[in-house]
């Protein structure tokens, strides 16, 4: 049996745990029939032309994992920001973990998908906010279809998020492959202010699929700051669909760190409904061996007076492959947009490969839209620069691709991830200096 | 020091040395001059180890060691410096931050640990001082948006802070006023000492008017064809280059 009829012949199984009769059982039961429709997304689909998902799926998933794991947190500290205090929302095999979780619902709510989804008390919430904005493409339906658990962040107005509030998705492997679709929806009212570290983790080296679908609300004056660390095992792989809809004078930021896995398909909508809004979208993407990124970004430019400015850095080496596409709308009616798209990469090895593709559609006719492109090779003569100066060719390198991504980097907000990243970058190219630039 | 041994270096094929000597001992100032094109940069690139050049005959020999089949960073190590004719841009790395690396990286060469940040701090403040290197210009990304003046002054700065043995300066006297080159030059005339020793190359004189050479070479076609005192760079500059030419022809 293959993934799609396994998937929905277990509809009926699932259906047998959630209350049938409420509005978001519509919304699955729809999403579910649009998924059988569509079945999973191929090659043929200009959308995935670079992206195949064919190895990942001949997987025999374990679609509703049972077996309940507990972990030691000394086993996963490290794939915590632990040196902040932070709100956590943390899940071991989809099924939430109250143990290495700290959650609140005191000023705001950080807590549950799976509460927010049955209980009277976020019924408003739900019923203004949840599926609104997401797409209703393949993976997106069926994450809907199935949508039970993940993170639920309400913030009311003018309130600040002191802490950032970090969301960690564990696999323990307890399954021979394991497939999962958490499902965040975040709002953060007028004024409000929230930053959200997003990680998904596979413990083992069986395989795992992680299908994710996030939304984002953020009303009038709201900032909201997303970082997604993605640095997983070579045999998980992940399709992180997230879908953010602005509302006037909002600055959402997204920053995408794209480290390890196996296929990583990034689905970053921003949709832009009302004036003087910012939306920020950056990545650094550093891959080796058969590793595949694929970023998908889309900034609808709906009303005038916005901005969007995208910074994609990726290094690959090997025969890693990547993709850029990124995508921007400018309808008639959002004159003086300001949208700004650079992605810029390097080939380390000559069997590596870098698609890119700027789509740029421009309806309006006072606009400033630039983008810029670039594929190319680590600067020859800048390592004999270093070299002559005392420095070996591979920390050279290292140097070289760090200061590459820099202008990625030195714009986290949060000090202790910007190191944590950094950490990661030397740690991946072998190096041990401190790139503390 | 220094003993480069009938050296011949080509690249793509193409002979740019043929076969060049040249001996420098420590406290010595050797000016390299030359016509475009005669090999200067070449040499200069060669002995710092730029792997694009090959070396098919000929040593080169430090303090008595063969290094020509160093990389460029063992030969840094050993106490060679090149400053660039045209130094590179690093965006998003400070200028302290790549010399502090520099200096740890040759001291883990040496099996050393990395130099004390307070120590790393006495010795940038004192070698700024000396060389009147404004603060500020230290937390700069490394040459970038910087004026020819001051590439030349940071590669100064940056060989105060390694103080190697030998420091070969290729062309640091282009596309600077005099102002700039009074600068470059009273630096290296400050860093100067019994134990080390300098190669200036250049095309013209002016610089040697502030660092006072001990010998000038003539490089031609890929070979030292005439050596004098400080005098015969004044004469190159009085009466060009084509008289050696023909000396060399008759």
């Amino acid at each position: 049996m293959d993934l799609k009829d396994k998937i929905v012949s277990s509809y009926v199984a699932f259906e047998d745990k959630v209350n049938l009769n409420s509005n978001v059982h519509e919304i699955r039961s729809k999403a579910f029939q649009n998924f059988e429709d569509l079945g999973f997304p191929t090659r043929k689909l200009e959308a995935w032309k670079y992206t195949s998902l064919n190895s990942v799926l001949s997987e025999d998933y374990s679609l509703f994992p049972s077996k309940e794991v507990s972990i030691d947190l000394a086993d996963v500290k490290k794939y915590f920001i632990h040196d902040i205090d932070t709100y956590k929302v943390v899940f071991i095999d989809g099924k939430y973990s109250s143990f290495l979780s700290e959650t609140t619902h005191e000023a705001f709510d950080v807590c549950l998908m799976s509460s927010a989804l049955t209980k009277p008390k976020y019924k408003a919430v739900i019923e203004n906010y949840f599926n609104k904005v997401a797409k209703q493409d393949n993976l997106t339906s069926l994450n809907t279809a199935f949508a039970k658990e993940g993170a639920y962040i309400y913030i009311p107005r003018n309130t600040e998020v002191e802490k950032p509030i970090q969301i960690i998705n564990f696999t323990t492997g307890s399954e021979e492959a394991t497939m999962l679709q958490p499902r965040n929806l975040i709002v953060a009212e007028q004024n409000a202010h929230v930053q959200i570290i997003e990680r998904h983790q596979s413990l083992t080296s069986n395989a795992v699929l992680t299908n994710s679908v996030t939304e984002v609300f953020a009303d009038r004056h709201a900032t909201v700051d997303y970082y997604k660390i993605q640095n997983d095992e070579i045999t998980a792989s992940l399709v992180d669909n997230t879908y953010i809809e602005q509302q006037s004078e909002s600055t959402v930021s997204v920053h995408t760190f794209s480290f390890g896995g196996k296929i990583t398909r990034n689905n970053l909508n921003f949709y832009q409904k009302g004036e003087h809004i910012n939306s920020i979208l950056k990545g650094v993407t550093i891959l080796e061996g058969k590793q595949h990124v694929d970023h998908h970004t889309l900034v609808h430019h709906i009303e005038p007076n916005c901005e969007s400015h995208q910074d994609y850095k990726g290094i690959y080496d090997e025969r890693s492959t990547g993709v850029f596409n990124g995508k921007v709308v400018v309808e008639k009616e959002a004159q003086k947009t300001n949208a700004y798209q650079q992605n810029n990469n390097v080939l380390v090895s000559d069997k590596a490969t870098m698609n890119a593709k700027p789509q740029l559609e421009i309806f309006a006719d006072d606009v400033r839209c630039s983008h810029g492109c670039t594929i190319g090779q680590l600067d020859d003569q800048a390592l004999f620069y270093m070299q002559q100066r005392g420095i070996p060719l591979k920390e050279a390198r290292a140097l070289l691709m760090y200061a590459f991504a820099n202008t990625v980097l030195e714009s986290v907000k949060i000090p202790e991830v910007q190191n944590r990243i950094t950490k990661i970058i030397a740690h991946k190219l072998g190096v041990n200096i401190g790139f503390d630039l | 020091m220094l003993k480069v041994n009938n050296l011949v270096a080509e690249i793509d094929g193409k002979q740019i040395l043929k076969g060049l000597n040249l001996e420098v001992k420590p406290g010595e100032v050797h000016a390299i001059m030359g016509p475009n094109g005669a090999g200067k940069s070449t040499l200069a690139s060669v002995i710092a180890g730029k792997e694009d050049y090959e070396v098919t005959e000929g040593t080169i020999e430090l303090e008595g060691e063969d290094i020509s089949e160093l990389a460029p960073e063992e030969r840094a190590h050993e106490g060679i410096f090149l400053s660039f004719q045209y130094p590179v841009e690093i965006p998003g790395v400070t200028v302290t931050n790549f010399i502090k690396t520099a200096i740890n990286e040759t001291r883990k060469a040496k099996g050393l640990e990395d130099m004390p940040a307070k120590d790393m701090l006495n010795k940038i403040r004192e070698k700024s001082n000396l060389l009147n290197i404004d603060r500020k210009f230290l937390s700069r990304s490394l040459n970038e948006g910087f004026s020819g003046g001051e590439k030349k002054r940071n590669e100064i700065f940056q060989m105060a802070m390694l103080e190697p043995k030998l420091a070969i300066l290729d062309e640091t006297d282009s596309g600077l006023d005099i102002d700039a080159l009074k600068v470059v030059a009273n630096g290296v005339n400050k860093l100067k000492s019994e134990d080390n020793a300098f190669i200036i190359i250049t095309h013209y004189q002016r610089l040697l008017d502030y660092i006072i050479p001990d010998f000038v070479h003539v490089l031609h076609d890929g070979k030292i064809v005439k050596t004098g005192d400080a005098s015969l760079a004044l004469e190159l500059e009085a009466k060009g280059y084509d008289w050696i030419k023909e000396e060399l022809v008759s």
